[in-house]
């Protein structure tokens, strides 16, 4: 709890000693004796619109840091813009963020194709693109890339897991994948094939036997759903978001088809998913997870639960509470106050890169027991591991290890 | 539709001169210490490629009479032709906007086709799906090789030759400023020759134009050429100056801005058509300042949506400005004359 006394005894200090105690930093654009600066860009409208949630999360944790004194006394500016989720409106508003408003970096941007339109020009600029708020695999590439670092567990590991797993426990797995088609579709399903491709001596060269795909504009996937029960496979591969996935899993239940079901961490919410889909249709479904389930009453009394609980009921009322988005939003954006914290007085774009590339077991709230970020010069994936949860009853239930990367 | 100028004869001082101020503008910068100039300088290079693609749906819906919701599916095929050629080919991106705009033609020139018989709102919905399907068509596993599939195409941003001494964005902004004029100019040309008049007349009532003896279908199909071709022009602009391609850029909510564009700047108005460019780009930024001011000055516990103050805004102008910001503009000049004249008669 030693993070809870720090708090309280740096908003006190801050209420004493107000601003001119720490005059005397070093600065890149954006910050000052009293403020940090940062920006991001989100798309609060269009077709991912329901990600806006993140965003605002990232506002309500900034409005309470804010209200206990900020950060080492220094007040956060967040400036989070609507890009519409289309990339070159993303290229306009980061440069806007960057040039005009003069930010000291940007902070998790969101979606694929968004921040890779921008990667280029922030690393030119060196300003830092942190903790971007997509799975893709290709962010943790500091040779290339030393301005830009990812946050969650990217979805090729998650891919790679799924296959482990099921190499572990299904005899003669013949599977079935339903892809959406795109970016992050492509992520998982792509590592997923590698990893089954490495297994062809234990279950075979063959063993997906069908793959469907469907557009985020599809109404349902019903169609889909009979292509592949009627390929006769015993393993689901779900990799959907949530709209879809919880039609895929209803589907296949109604048809009577009962494979091992695997559904990809992006659509694990038990109030999204799981609940319109129907809980008896969803026992024992499988997916892999680094964030606690908010519906669980498991962790109801886990201290960071609570903590998170009083932030939601405080800064983030009008949000969903069993919308996943605010816990991630809550943990990434805790994650960042931490390197701000770290840096001290050095308040410039080199120091924060430096810091959030030094993150050495960092223990942050409302992510899994055991789970801990862990980064370096040449090591830009904070989050490596999960762990492997099936649904029983209403509700997510963990079981196995930590599964890591390097072990995927 | 104040369509008269299209009589005239010669171009007007007041067009000229505006055009050299816009030429003037990047000069700014040699003495500008600010440091988000460049910035600015990518704004308006978005204005300027807004104004060409509203260009080109000007000369079909404002000049010729069709409606098309498809104009972001023109805009992508140029985008994805002028990154296949600089990224594959190794085109330099100036040769690059003439093969854009032929095959933007082309591809017009083919929907245009059967888009013949079909009439406004059987025409709308048509183009309508050329939007929807455009995104998922660059996704298409089997020319993901050229197009890069959801990835999308990442490109260079081109340097400036060294004798100009201009940074790249002053650079693209004269590059975009020079296919504008251009545009602009062919445009204009055309509207005030023999197949111009036949464009609008074909517009105005075509079955007297076709007593007239103009072919109807050619005309059609062409304009619809023409219209993508431009169009297309400006999608290639805007891969090179945002220097990245992908789906998602292409969305049908594009082909919505161009319209809003066209209809705000002023239909079958060229002026019009840089308005409606400087529209698009600035309203949607305005309206999150906007968002952002209601929230800080009223303190409000919610965010404003910035989209119902956009659409109000929207709706503002159409009310106090039917006929868009330039036909605006036209009645206040008509109105001043008369009262001059009024003036002197009393």
């Amino acid at each position: 709890m030693t993070r809870l006394t720090r708090r309280t005894v740096l908003s006190g200090a801050a209420t004493l000693l107000a601003a001119p105690a720490i005059a005397g930093g070093k600065y890149s654009p954006g910050a000052s004796d009293t403020e940090i600066k940062i920006g991001q860009t989100m798309p609060y409208s269009g077709n991912a619109s329901a990600y806006g949630a993140n965003g605002r999360a990232h506002a309500a944790y900034f409005r309470m840091i804010n209200e206990q004194g900020g950060i080492n006394g220094r007040k956060i500016n967040f400036i989070s813009l609507d890009d519409g989720y289309s990339p070159p409106k993303t290229v306009e508003l980061a440069r806007q963020l960057v040039e005009r408003d003069q930010v000291l970096f940007l902070f998790a941007p969101l979606g694929t194709q968004c921040n890779t339109a921008i990667q280029k020009y922030m690393n030119q600029k060196k300003v830092p693109q942190l903790f971007v708020a997509t799975g893709a695999s290709k962010w943790g590439d500091p040779a290339h890339f030393p301005w830009t670092m990812g946050w969650q567990p990217d979805y090729r590991t998650e891919g790679m897991i799924y296959a482990k797993h099921i190499k572990q426990t299904v005899k003669n797995p013949k599977i079935a994948i339903l892809r959406q088609n795109d970016d992050m579709g492509n992520d998982y399903v792509g590592g997923f094939r590698e990893q089954i491709a490495a297994f062809k001596d234990t279950i075979g060269a063959d063993a997906i036997v069908i793959e469907a795909t469907y557009e985020v504009t599809d109404p349902t996937v019903d169609s889909q759903i009979l292509q592949l029960k009627n390929s006769g496979a015993n393993v689901f591969y779900n990799v959907t978001t949530p709209k879809f996935a919880a039609q895929a899993i209803k589907k296949a239940a109604e048809i009577g088809w009962k494979p091992a079901q695997y559904l990809v961490n992006v659509s694990a919410s038990v109030g999204a998913v799981l609940r319109p889909a129907g809980l008896e249709n969803a026992q024992g479904i499988i997916t892999a997870q680094y964030i606690k389930d908010v519906t669980d009453p498991h962790w109801a009394d886990a201290a960071d639960f609570k903590e998170w609980k009083a932030w939601m009921d405080k800064y983030n009322s009008t949000a969903n509470p069993s919308e996943s988005a605010n816990v991630t939003g809550y943990a990434v954006a805790f994650t960042v106050a931490q390197v701000l914290k770290r840096c001290g007085d050095d308040l410039t774009r080199e120091n924060v890169m430096r810091q959030a590339a030094s993150m050495h077991d960092l223990e942050v709230p409302m992510l899994l027991p055991g789970i801990k970020l862990n980064t370096s010069a040449t090591d830009f994936y904070p989050i490596e591991s999960v762990r492997l949860s099936h649904v029983e009853g209403e509700h997510w239930t963990l079981f196995g290890d930590l599964v890591s990367r390097d072990a995927a | 539709m104040t369509t008269s100028w299209a009589m005239k004869r010669g171009v007007g001082v007041t067009s000229i001169l505006f055009w050299i101020v816009l030429a003037l503008l990047p000069l700014i910068g040699f003495v500008s210490e600010s440091s988000s100039f460049d910035y600015y300088m990518f704004m308006g290079q978005s204005m300027l490629i807004y104004a060409i693609a509203v260009l080109g749906l000007n000369l079909l819906i404002g000049f010729n009479g069709q409606i098309s919701l498809g104009h972001s599916a023109f805009f992508a095929l140029g985008a994805y032709t002028a990154a296949i050629l600089m990224n594959f080919g190794g085109w330099p991106y100036w040769a690059t906007l003439p093969i854009a705009a032929v095959v933007c033609f082309a591809a017009g020139l083919l929907f245009g086709f059967p888009a013949l018989k079909l009439e406004g709102h059987y025409l709308a919905l048509a183009t309508f799906t050329l939007a929807i399907a455009v995104p998922q068509l660059l996704k298409y596993k089997a020319i993901a090789g050229w197009t890069g599939g959801v990835g999308g195409v990442l490109l260079d941003k081109p340097d400036p030759p060294e004798w100009t001494r201009l940074s790249p964005d002053q650079w693209l902004y004269y590059v975009c400023l020079a296919a504008a004029i251009l545009l602009f100019w062919v445009v204009f040309n055309l509207l005030r020759s023999r197949n111009g008049r036949a464009l609008m007349a074909v517009r105005d009532h075509s079955m007297a134009a076709s007593t007239m003896g103009i072919d109807l279908a050619r005309y059609k199909t062409i304009a619809f050429g023409i219209s993508a071709g431009i169009t297309g022009v400006a999608g290639g602009l805007s891969a090179i100056t945002v220097a990245y391609v992908a789906p998602d850029s292409f969305t049908l909510q594009l082909s919505i801005s161009f319209l809003v564009g066209l209809v705000v700047g002023g239909i079958a108005s060229l002026p019009g058509c840089l308005v409606g460019g400087v529209f698009i780009v600035l309203v949607q930024n305005s309206a999150q300042s906007i968002s952002d001011w209601m929230k800080a000055t009223f303190a409000l516990r919610y965010d404003v949506p910035a989209w119902a103050i956009y659409g109000v805004l929207l709706l503002l102008l159409m009310y106090f400005l039917p006929a868009g910001i330039a036909g605006g503009f036209a009645q206040a000049r008509t109105w001043w004359t008369m009262r001059g004249r009024r003036g002197r008669q009393q």
